[in-house]
């Protein structure tokens, strides 16, 4: 009988630079570039580090950690093309940066600034918080892509939680019945706030999803920037032609959910060290300075530069004036309904209705 | 002129707004080659092609969903549900994502998109055809909604929706879309959202309905009017915005107000407008404000959808009823 196995299925993650720093696979990257990457990757991680510790004195409120997936962030924005649209969750402040958000934004979005929700003008979605909605937001642009002929593709950043919700599947299934020019980015950290990848999923894997579908896709070792972006690259030219791909990037949340959770209540301190070694920046180093590429003088200069830019970024969110609740209420409809201007007099306390 | 039926009405005012703009196209379940099941999109995709008319798959959070995208991407898209009542599968990407991506985004981004879908009882559907929604997107604010309950205003309502710079939920009375003909005005024209029409004036009292609710109220009003009441007879036509002006200058003139609509009780819109002429008009009336509504039920099965959906007689009664209960 012919039946169809989940067993069946290989699924070989692709790595090209391993854990030593050693490249085993190939890669195109221009030496400038590769260095692009690495300092890319560095500021999101010198950014997390700030932000965790201005969330603990309270100057920041609720911050979701990206340390571990660096690579897998970084990689997958840096292949992407100028008119190509990003759609992030709150997690993705590596992808945000390299595709043009400034470190104050992700400030002012922590602080509750009304101007947090535009992480860049075109190009990149607000953050999402439900949990695999912006799938869908992703494929309705590329389908608005497809239909004005414009060379571009649109990505759609989730994590292995959102795999599970519905909006995942109809986007993947609208994707490729109609042949969007869209990618479906998964960052599988292995865990959904407290829930491992194996309660989420019986799956072996989520790259093999893609197959249900009739669509490419492809598991790729996340915290490998190397693997990730050739692969973003190749899977690029795919969904511009139409082919859209479903990209795993096996990665790991190496801090807690959310500044406000506590990961030693779900996880051992065992597999964590595993996770330590497979540092996506740790490699990455080595690798540069066993090209001479590197220098330890260089990555000075390179923190110090980026403590300086955060620090003036974070000045700048912590002095932007808050906007008022009457700005606020200006953006719910192109124009404020009657109700809404009421409300705004109201607020204002000019309003009759006092 | 044409004579035409509200369905006749739809498809019309849907051919002609996507000859006028390339960026409109039209999305949903069985909308293509079917024409939607209720023929509203008719003939479409001959026209059109399946670039601009899109069978979709079967998932109404997808057609929604994809919607924003292409909205704020520039398109314009005009999504069909298939009927009210399967809109809690898409309930996230409305009130969620396109109600509230504007706010979202302080304005950086919007979502010009409209949501067509069916609704209303008293054509024996089976179950989750028929619900009145209306007041769950009242309640998410950054969507319109509109409640056409004729053919003219359907065309001009429609029209003026797909004009729209905000989302709008365009909610047709399956029960009037063939119930009668008007004379229609072929050349494109847009009845401004948020204005309610006064369909008749008089001096006794204000009854106040809309979408498929109207079918019933005007029988009401007739034999009201013949039983010598002299009734002002509001169409809201769009529930948000809500055209408070026009319900607050009615009831001061009548010093009554009775509220139809299809939808259950509790929490409808009809609540929302006593609150209104409460706050606004508590000096100018001199009868409580009451409401004739579907009972606080899920909508019910065929066999009593005529005794739960606002009858004539329901509606006559609670009229004379307002009229016993007046101070003056
Ligand atoms: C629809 C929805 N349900 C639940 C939540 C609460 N929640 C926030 S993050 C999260 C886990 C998401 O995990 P995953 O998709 O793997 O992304 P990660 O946080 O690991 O990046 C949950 C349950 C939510 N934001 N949205």
């Amino acid at each position: 009988m012919n039946w169809i196995e989940p067993n069946s299925i290989d699924v070989n993650p692709i790595q090209q630079l391993n854990e030593q720093g050693v490249l085993t696979g190939e890669t195109s990257i221009s030496d400038e570039d590769k260095l692009e990457v690495y300092k890319w990757m560095v500021k999101a991680r010198r950014f997390d580090e700030l932000a965790v510790k201005l969330q603990r004195q309270g100057r920041i409120g609720t911050y979701a950690p990206l340390i571990g997936q660096e690579a897998a962030q970084v990689g997958s924005a840096f292949a992407l093309g100028e008119k190509d649209w990003i759609f992030p969750s709150y997690r993705e402040v590596g992808a945000c940066f390299v595709r043009g958000t400034s470190p104050s934004s992700f400030f002012k979005y922590a602080m509750g600034h009304l101007h947090g929700g535009i992480l860049k003008e075109e190009g990149i979605f607000p953050v999402q918080i439900i949990i695999g909605a912006q799938a869908l937001h992703a494929t309705g642009s590329a389908w608005a892509d497809q239909y004005k002929t414009n060379d571009a593709v649109s990505v759609a950043y989730v994590g292995d939680g959102a795999t599970s919700q519905g909006d995942f599947h109809e986007a993947l299934n609208f994707a490729s019945v109609f042949q969007l020019p869209v990618i479906y980015f998964v960052q599988n950290n292995q865990w959904a706030i407290s829930v491992p990848y194996d309660k989420q999923t019986n799956s072996q894997s989520i790259a093999q999803k893609a197959l249900a579908y009739d669509m490419t896709g492809v598991q790729v070792d996340g915290n490998d920037a190397i693997a990730v972006y050739e692969t973003m690259k190749q899977a690029r030219s795919l969904a511009r032609d139409g082919k859209p791909v479903l990209i795993e990037a096996l990665t790991h949340r190496m801090g807690p959910h959310t500044t406000s959770d506590d990961p030693s209540k779900y996880r051992a301190k065992e597999g964590e060290e595993e996770w330590g070694d497979k540092d996506p920046i740790f490699r990455y180093r080595k690798w540069l300075e066993d090209m001479q590429l590197w220098s330890e003088e260089e990555e000075q200069d390179l923190n110090a530069s980026i403590e300086e830019e955060l620090k003036q970024a974070f000045n700048e969110a912590a002095e932007t004036t808050t906007a008022s609740l009457g700005d606020a209420l200006g953006h719910v409809y192109e124009k404020p309904t009657n109700r809404l201007k009421e409300q705004i007099l109201e607020w204002e306390g000019s309003g009759e209705s006092k | 002129m044409t004579e035409m039926t509200m369905i006749e009405a739809i498809n019309f005012t849907l051919r002609q707004e996507m000859e006028e703009d390339e960026n409109v196209l039209i999305l949903g379940e069985d909308i293509g080659r079917n024409g939607g099941v209720f023929r509203a999109t008719d003939g479409l995709i001959d026209t059109f092609g399946e670039r601009r008319v899109v069978d979709t798959p079967l998932a109404e959070s997808a057609i929604i969903g994809t919607a924003v995208g292409m909205a704020v991407r520039g398109l314009k898209p005009v999504a069909e549900i298939q009927f009210l009542g399967f809109i809690y599968e898409t309930m996230d990407q409305i009130a969620a994502q396109a109600a509230r991506i504007r706010f979202r985004s302080a304005g950086n981004y919007h979502a010009p998109m409209v949501i067509r879908a069916p609704y209303s009882g008293g054509v024996k559907t089976p179950e989750l055809h028929s619900d009145s929604l209306e007041a769950l997107f009242m309640h998410s604010a950054g969507i319109k909604v509109i409640m056409p309950s004729t053919p003219r205003d359907a065309k001009g309502l429609l029209s003026a929706a797909i004009a729209d710079p905000d989302p709008v939920l365009f909610l047709e009375p399956m029960k009037l879309y063939r119930a009668l003909r008007e004379n229609v005005e072929e050349k494109r024209f847009k009845i401004e959202v948020g204005k309610a029409n006064v369909v008749k004036e008089g001096s006794d009292i204000t009854l106040i309905s809309w979408g498929a609710a109207m079918a019933e109220t005007k029988k009401a009003v007739q034999m009201l009017e013949e039983n010598g009441y002299s009734i002002e007879l509001i169409d809201l036509r769009t529930i948000v915005p809500l055209d408070e002006e026009a319900i607050i200058d009615s009831v001061m003139k009548t010093s009554r107000c009775v509220i139809v609509h299809e939808a259950v009780k509790s929490a409808g819109v009809g609540a929302e407008i006593s609150a209104i002429i409460n706050e606004k008009a508590l000096f100018y009336i001199s009868a409580p404000v009451l409401r004739v509504t579907g009972y606080d039920s899920p909508y019910p099965v065929a066999t009593v959808e005529n005794d739960w959906i606002p009858s004539m007689d329901r509606i006559v009664r609670e009229v004379k009823h307002v009229w016993e209960l007046s101070l003056d």
